[in-house]
């Protein structure tokens, strides 16, 4: 067993990873499917179909407007009903293009067979290509545009691709099923990575509470030169600049990317996708969710159109329990709860959690020990509860130099506080603020 | 249609709360409580009760009728309080004097600052303190160990650190320390002092436990034993006449307890590592300094409440090392 880990801070909360060894479950196309513009950091894409437009999956619906934005894709065919402002998983009401499913007409340049397709001959450029028409996004949650991540900035150089199978969020396994179920796709699509940055060396970084995943990318990785590293289970780990950190021992530096070190991180899911846009010609239409919860019957993990509503999700995993108080869109420490279910799955959702009210509840918030528990395992060395007192009284200009901007909202602090406060919901107040007065600054 | 609760993230909380960590450091006084009791009978039990109660009453009563909050005099914060002050009190004092310690350590030590987490010294020490000055013949009476139905008539003696400051007035250590109970006796607690402070052994097994439990860090009481053994050790090597061993430091007095106990109280020790290390050395040398050079005999409880002092500036100018170096931009 590696104890390979990052080395400040971190927590242990329980995995509770219900649906972990559950075989990935392909859903059909739903009736009814709500496509948002804006599944990824960045611009929002500018629309291109119209009410009453016949579409098909994998047909281009929204192109990618400005450098930072991407393209988006039918995942389904049929009939565009509306385009027009939806809720989604925000919770705030934004554009999207609803479709009427009829059938399942694929777009005749996508490769559907399930055929390996290996040993790229593209030269780096189109793979860069691919994965920008594709809308590839980071899948790991923070969506942020993949082909980005492949344009090195000038005086830069890429040394690693690092590729994150950590899945630290407890409850989440839709990772995990990924690397056992579609490992040699996988592989492919780092080594497409890896040809794409123009990189010799690539890095699968898994945490031990999977064994299998880890034995099993290993035997795949055997000979090329990919190796997969075993990591000591520790939250944050997923985190890019704790992982980078735990497997290199390169700090990427405050206010900095990965790449200032000379490595880019993917998701597992991402590098996937990679491989199903450049190999098989398939955009980014469809992605694995883990629907779990203690109060649910089957805790799954689906193979699921992108716009396919929560609600049928969580039926076919054996509907919503009578006692479901707190549904999460992502893991149980950074993701974000839904005011309802009614909204679509999108590029950025790995998993949807339900909560009972004794779990969903928070706790009374009683007064700070400085017992220096959130101290100790913030991963960042901030002083959460010197953050959220400054916040708290509003000295927002003293919490620049006390490193606000590093925080990474992992959670660690308002998690492991003995008295419960909500350290995490005034740091990010915090962060606003001083945002505010950063940008101020600048624009003098 | 159901209504979901909307809260930001996290949405997991840890198991451990207030209360559990203050239970934890109480089970982990147990076996000094039970050597204690073992050595002064009715007395420790007198006063550790009396103590206890008064400390949880008058937090009770100074929350709900002068400063009118919720009371939250059962969240083992008082208890924790009133059984310090009981450890570092003699055990035959009478119970009033106890009272009025407690109420001194309650009332002056934390309610004034606020309450539980606001408090800038250690009230159980300011409670001791309070006593040491207004009642110092009572406090510096102290039972020999053994005397179990005996309470306020026990017969007294001086503690060894009282021993070895009085001798060395006009004799060498090799001269004084014959009356000086053994190292063994010490280590088990078969000694004059504080009722709580007897038995090195005891407190270390608390310490192990505190730390197996994640309650404290090594940082602080090792960092004090630490600093009292090196900076002993160096005056007992220049003249070992003059000046006691550093395992007679180590095992008399309150220094157990006080590295152990007083000086890794939450609320008034520093946030960081290098804080608590700071800290650690500063009390170890101020209490070697007052023992040795001092007018008492004793100089651990000084030397935390200085430093309990010294907690704010020590926050403010020691930092936990950042992840990643600046970078400049444009």
């Amino acid at each position: 067993m590696s104890i390979k880990t990052f080395s400040r801070g971190g927590v242990h909360p329980p995995d509770n990873k219900l649906s972990a060894g559950n075989k990935i479950v392909e859903l059909p196309p739903p009736e009814l499917a709500t496509i948002p513009l804006s599944q990824h950091l960045g611009a929002p894409a500018k629309v291109l179909v119209n009410r009453g437009d016949q579409v098909k999956v994998g047909q281009l619906i929204a192109q990618s407007e400005g450098f930072v934005s991407t393209n988006i894709h039918s995942s389904v065919s049929g009939k565009v009903l509306k385009v027009d402002q939806f809720m989604d998983s925000s919770g705030y009401r934004r554009m999207a293009v609803q479709i009427q499913v009829e059938g399942d007409q694929w777009m005749e340049t996508i490769d559907r067979s399930d055929d390996l397709v290996r040993n790229s001959v593209l030269p780096a450029e189109d793979i860069r290509k691919k994965i920008l028409e594709a809308g590839i996004v980071g899948l790991g949650g923070a969506t942020f545009p993949s082909h980005i991540k492949l344009m090195v900035p000038q005086g830069k150089t890429a040394e690693y691709v690092i590729i994150n199978g950590v899945e630290c969020e407890p409850y989440l396994t839709a990772d995990h099923a990924l690397m056992m179920e579609r490992s040699e796709e996988l592989l492919s699509g780092i080594q497409l990575l890896m040809i794409g940055l123009g990189v010799e060396k690539a890095i699968i970084g898994i945490e031990n509470n999977k064994p299998d995943a880890i034995e099993k990318m290993k035997e795949i990785t055997r000979g090329s030169s990919v190796s997969v590293q075993g990591m000591k289970v520790m939250y944050p780990q997923g985190g890019e600049k704790q992982l980078v950190q735990a497997l290199l021992k390169r700090e990427v530096p405050s206010g900095g990317l990965p790449i200032d070190v000379g490595v880019v991180v993917f998701n597992v899911g991402t590098a996937h996708a990679v491989y199903e846009a450049v190999m098989k010609n398939r955009p980014l239409i469809n992605r694995i969710v883990t629907v779990t919860g203690k109060g649910l019957d089957k805790p799954s993990n689906f193979m699921v159109r992108i716009g396919t509503p929560v609600s049928s999700l969580i039926e076919k995993a054996g509907g919503l329990p009578e006692a479901t108080a707190k549904v999460i869109n992502g893991g149980p420490m950074m993701g974000k709860a839904l005011s309802t279910i009614d909204v679509p799955v999108v590029k950025g959702s790995s998993g949807i959690l339900l909560m009972d009210e004794s779990e969903a509840r928070r706790k009374d918030v009683k007064p700070c020990i400085r017992c220096t528990k959130c101290v100790s395992v913030c991963p960042m060395g901030l002083e959460p509860y010197l953050l959220m007192t400054l916040s708290e009284k509003s000295f927002f200009e003293r919490m620049e130099p006390e490193k606000v901007m590093d925080c990474i909202e992992c959670g660690s602090c308002s998690y492991t506080c003995p008295s419960s406060r909500p350290l995490l919901d005034y740091i990010r107040l915090g962060k606003a603020e001083v945002g505010k007065i950063m940008r101020a600054r600048k624009a003098v | 249609m159901n209504k979901f609760i909307v809260s930001p993230s996290p949405h997991a909380y840890t198991d451990e709360s207030v209360p559990k960590l203050m239970y934890g450091v109480i089970i982990s006084l147990l076996p000094a409580l039970a050597v204690s009791v073992y050595f002064f009978g009715i007395g420790m039990i007198i006063v550790s009760s009396v103590s206890v109660a008064s400390c949880i009453l008058f937090e009770y009563l100074i929350q709900r009728y002068m400063m009118k909050v919720k009371p939250t005099h059962l969240d083992g914060s008082a208890l924790l309080t009133g059984l310090l002050l009981a450890f570092c009190l003699p055990a035959n004092i009478p119970f009033w004097i106890v009272m009025i310690g407690a109420l001194a350590a309650v009332g002056i030590g934390k309610m004034t600052f606020g309450g539980l987490g606001n408090n800038i010294f250690n009230p159980a020490l300011v409670g001791r303190v309070f006593l040491f000055i207004s009642f110092p013949v009572a406090m510096t009476a102290w039972p020999e160990p053994g005397q179990w139905m005996h309470y306020t008539d026990a017969v007294t003696g001086a503690t060894p650190l009282g021993l070895m400051k009085e001798g060395l007035a006009n004799r060498t250590v090799g001269e004084i320390m014959p009356e000086v109970p053994s190292f063994l006796n010490l280590l088990l607690g078969k000694t004059m002092g504080s009722a709580g402070e007897v038995s090195a052994l005891a407190l270390l097994l608390g310490m192990l436990y505190m730390m197996y439990r994640k309650i404290i860090s090594w940082h602080i009481p090792i960092t004090i034993l630490a600093t009292v053994a090196i900076f002993t050790g160096i005056l007992w090597l220049a003249n070992p006449d003059r000046f006691a061993d550093p395992l007679f430091h180590l095992l008399t007095g309150g220094l157990m307890l006080g590295a152990i106990y007083m000086a890794t109280d939450y609320v008034t020790s520093p946030m960081t590592p290098k804080g608590m290390i700071i800290y650690g050395v500063g009390i170890g040398v101020v209490t070697v300094l007052i023992r040795v050079f001092g007018a008492y005999p004793e100089g651990v409880q000084f030397a935390i409440l200085i430093f309990n002092g010294f907690t704010p500036l020590i926050n403010k100018y020691v930092k936990p090392k950042r992840f990643g170096k600046e970078v400049k931009h444009g």
